[in-house]
């Protein structure tokens, strides 16, 4: 017995030391990110040019109250009171908010993105429910996340809060309200000391953009956002950066630029985009009556086309008779011998299923549960604007101009691939396995490569010592969708083509808007 | 062979089951050395996404087959050595996704008994198991259902006790499974919450196994009722694809046969079946083995090895 005591003591103790030595708690790679330490301060991004405001005037922000007056000195104490009763829970909130609100506003979005980033189950006749708006939390979620619709929630995000900075610098520089640490020298300071006037704030413009954007594209998600904004707020308020006055005037600046947004996306088309029964229908007949084949849901039970009338959407960078002018030539026949020879290609690549192209192939899917490329593309701008050291003006500019370009290729690339409808090579050849699942919309052009093309133009102006590596990683993602088994050499190549072209845009505003 | 650890490495995939392995009541004697081919088919049409059944005519009936080499050494007659390797492939019958096909973990085990004693009309067994598991290669785990394996090393504790009155048997089982992270080819993703990092926290594992039977000298039978709970993870969410750290639950209700002729007592054969009746995050298999094991003596100058199942 005494023995048999001995080897369960060994074992226990065994397990609980390798528990203990193996904790296995998992940190994201933006946890640690620095507190934002602007390199300059962009003091003159007032003048910068808005995406959609004529001018940062168009919102009206109200004077604030003298730094002497006794409410704004019951503001400073309510700092101090915070600060007096930190808990490790408001240091850790403070940590998070200081790396920067549009980098986190940013991952919030994304995160977004990859929750509601699942195609509704069918019905039982076979066909597919469409997710509503006006009731969202009833199955299925609104909204289906998708690749087009989610890189247009970041074109709307991104743009509305840089435009709520551009207003913010503005109002800034004609206040020059001094910040409370700056007015008080014995308020603590949590964060990197600035020369910033500290009203209207910045992270509540940040937050008010957000929050209203987010009310129109994520609707069944406002206690979690709700939740995400009270705590940046606070964060801010107890890292000594502003005092409640500048929290609110940036807020309500934010949700003011916000709402113009808002009415823009109202009436962008973009509600329309998931088509008729009878629009689809037609895409199939037209694409028939050219004398190709047309291209066939691959699921089943048959799924419609995913938002096959986005090429509808108005643009950001362009009109639309550009949108149009940006559609490139057919794709092969799919008689041809080149159409013959390419799926033969695909299908050698999808024998030859490498790890290392699972590798390649995994790294770049973003598909269902994802942020989505236009997600990955800003997860990968972000990692890198964290080494720059950018203002919060700058960050939203950058990721604007990004955004907006995506955007824009999906606009550009579901035009083309529902005006071909152009089928996937697993409909061609149904030997053909897939290392990713495929998605459902036709093939000609790649999306993954319309938007690398596009993220690798926009990103390479905004920081050209990283031009090549971006250009190398468009490539990979492009050719990722090759060795899948998804997409045919003439989609990734003209792909990555149309998406240069839609990107130039986007260089040619970053040109012209005041901010280079 | 190595049975719980293949079990902790599937999802939508196969639930192994082997006689002669390191969750039952068998010990080989002294310098025995027992080595042999084993095979298993599983394959299910229905799965449960979170705690909802469905199938998915995107899918179709999921296959896997393996096919392993596994053994027995006995350093002593109360203390043996066990481990197996095997090469799994995968297949969907419907749809487009791509099979997967590779070798999977190496899987080791001690063993040990600490304790025997007449009790009343049978005799009572005690046994300690310790088990560790580790990929051999470097296989794809995060693309399920095909994934051939989850990637995880894996260490094992188990408590096993067993009472034999003539040829009649009980033998039950617990364990634990510590499960290490995972690294997947992706840099984020999503479970209930956005991960933006490509490791993978892995919940542990808990199984508790039931067998009852007849064990004689020539022929073993016996009925196994076996549960696994994953402790920690989360579910599926409508109409996902599944994630390897999803909460992966399973109850499955089995039968192994293990036959040794008397003509050729090194020899023993092998089979047996099993199903899942209740699942959580992973696949309705049905699963059917075999194998076939044959029995050495290292020992020199020692007797005659005349049954490798012997239990006393």
């Amino acid at each position: 017995m005494k023995k048999l005591f001995f080897s369960l003591t060994t074992v226990v103790a065994t397990l609980v030391i390798v528990i203990v030595a193996c904790s296995k708690s998992v940190s994201g790679r933006t946890d640690e990110a620095p507190a934002l330490n602007p390199a300059t301060i962009d003091v003159n991004a007032g003048d910068w040019k808005p995406v959609l405001l004529a001018a940062p005037t168009d919102i009206t922000v109200a004077a604030p109250i003298a730094t002497n007056t006794p409410e704004y000195i019951a503001q400073i104490n309510e700092i101090k009171a915070w600060q007096h009763n930190i808990s490790d829970e408001d240091k850790a909130i403070v940590k998070y908010w200081s790396a920067g609100a549009v980098l986190r506003w940013n991952e919030i979005l994304r995160e977004l993105v990859a929750k509601h980033n699942l195609p509704p189950y069918q019905n039982d006749d076979g066909t597919y429910p469409i997710p509503s708006a006006a009731n969202p939390l009833a199955y299925p979620q609104f909204p289906f996340a998708n690749p087009p619709y989610a890189a247009r929630a970041y074109a709307y995000v991104s743009a509305a809060q840089y435009d709520a900075l551009v207003t913010t610098w503005y109002y800034k520089r004609l206040y020059n309200r001094k910040s409370p640490y700056a007015v008080d020298s014995s308020v603590n300071v949590m964060i990197p000391r600035s020369d910033l006037p500290s009203y209207p704030s910045e992270d509540a413009a940040v937050e008010g953009a957000a929050v209203e954007t987010l009310k129109l594209l994520f609707p069944g998600d406002q206690d979690f956002i709700q939740q995400k904004a009270e705590e940046h707020k606070r964060a801010r308020i107890i890292a000594g950066a502003n005092v409640r006055s500048d929290i609110d005037a940036g807020e309500a600046l934010g949700k003011a630029v916000a709402q113009k947004f808002v009415a823009r996306a109202r009436g962008d088309r973009a509600g329309a985009a998931v088509g008729t029964p009878a629009g689809w229908a037609q895409l199939e007949t037209d694409c028939i009556a050219k004398g190709e084949m047309p291209w066939y849901s691959l699921e089943l039970p048959k799924r419609p086309p995913m938002l096959p009338v986005f090429g509808k959407v108005k643009a950001f960078l362009f009109d639309s008779l550009t949108a149009i002018s940006l559609r490139p030539g057919p794709p092969p026949s799919t008689s041809s011998q080149q159409m013959k020879d390419e799926t033969e290609e695909i299908y050698n690549y999808t024998k030859n299923d490498t790890r290392e192209h699972y590798r390649i192939v995994h790294f770049w899917a973003d598909g269902v549960g994802t942020y989505t490329p236009s997600g990955h593309w800003d997860a990968i701008a972000a990692e890198d604007f964290i080494k720059e050291n950018y203002s919060e003006v700058r960050w939203a500019r950058n990721l604007a101009l990004l955004n907006m370009s995506l955007m824009d290729a999906a606009i550009v690339c579901w035009d083309t691939k529902n005006f071909y409808f152009n089928p996937r090579p697993s409909q061609m050849n149904p030997a053909i396995k897939t290392l990713t699942g495929v998605p459902n919309f036709p093939a000609y052009i790649s999306g993954h490569s319309t938007f690398s093309g596009a993220a690798a133009t926009v990103l390479g102006h905004l920081l050209p010592s990283n031009a090549d590596k971006y250009t190398a990683m468009a490539r990979e993602a492009s050719l990722s969708r090759m060795y899948a088994g998804i997409h045919y050499r003439s989609d990734c190549e003209k792909g990555l083509e149309v998406g240069t072209n839609v990107g130039n845009y986007a260089v040619q505003r970053a040109q012209t808007d005041g901010a280079e | 062979m190595s049975k719980k650890i293949l079990i902790a490495a599937i999802v939508l995939l196969p639930l192994l089951g082997m006689a002669q392995t390191d969750i039952d009541a068998i010990m080989m004697e002294k310098k025995a050395l027992c080595v042999g081919p084993m095979y298993s088919y599983s394959s299910w049409k229905n799965y449960w996404e979170g705690t909802l059944k469905r199938d998915n005519e995107n899918l179709g009936t999921v296959s896997t087959q393996m096919i392993g080499v596994m053994g027995t050494y006995g350093v002593s007659k109360k203390l043996n050595v066990l481990f197996g390797a095997p090469y799994v492939i995968t297949k969907a019958s419907a749809g487009t996704l791509h099979g997967q096909k590779g070798i999977q973990d190496l899987s080791l085990f001690v063993k040990y008994v600490p304790y025997r004693k007449k009790l009343g009309d049978g005799i009572f067994t005690l046994f300690a198991i310790g088990g560790f598991s580790t990929p051999l290669t470097n296989y794809v785990a995060d693309f399920l259902p095909m994934s051939i394996g989850l990637h995880t090393s894996n260490l094992l504790a188990r408590g096993m006790v067993d009472y034999q009155v003539n040829n009649l048997f009980v033998t039950g089982s617990a364990t634990y499974v510590y499960r290490s992270n995972i690294k997947i080819d992706r840099t984020s993703y999503y479970t209930t919450e956005m991960h933006y990092t490509d490791e993978v926290e892995m919940p542990d594992m808990a199984t508790f196994n039931l067998r009852l039977g007849y064990r004689s000298y020539h022929l073993i039978a016996e009925a196994v009722l076996n549960n696994m709970t994953t402790l920690g993870g989360f579910d599926i969410t409508r109409n996902n694809m599944p994630f390897p750290s999803n909460r992966m639950n399973a109850t499955t209700a089995g039968v192994n046969v293990k036959y040794t002729p008397a003509f050729v007592p090194q020899l023993s054969i092998v089979g047996g079946g099993n199903y899942v009746l209740k699942g959580r995050n992973v696949g309705q298999a049905l699963t059917v083995d075999a194998a076939i094991f044959y029995a050495f003596s290292l020992a020199h100058k020692e007797k005659k090895l005349t049954n490798n199942n012997q239990t006393k």
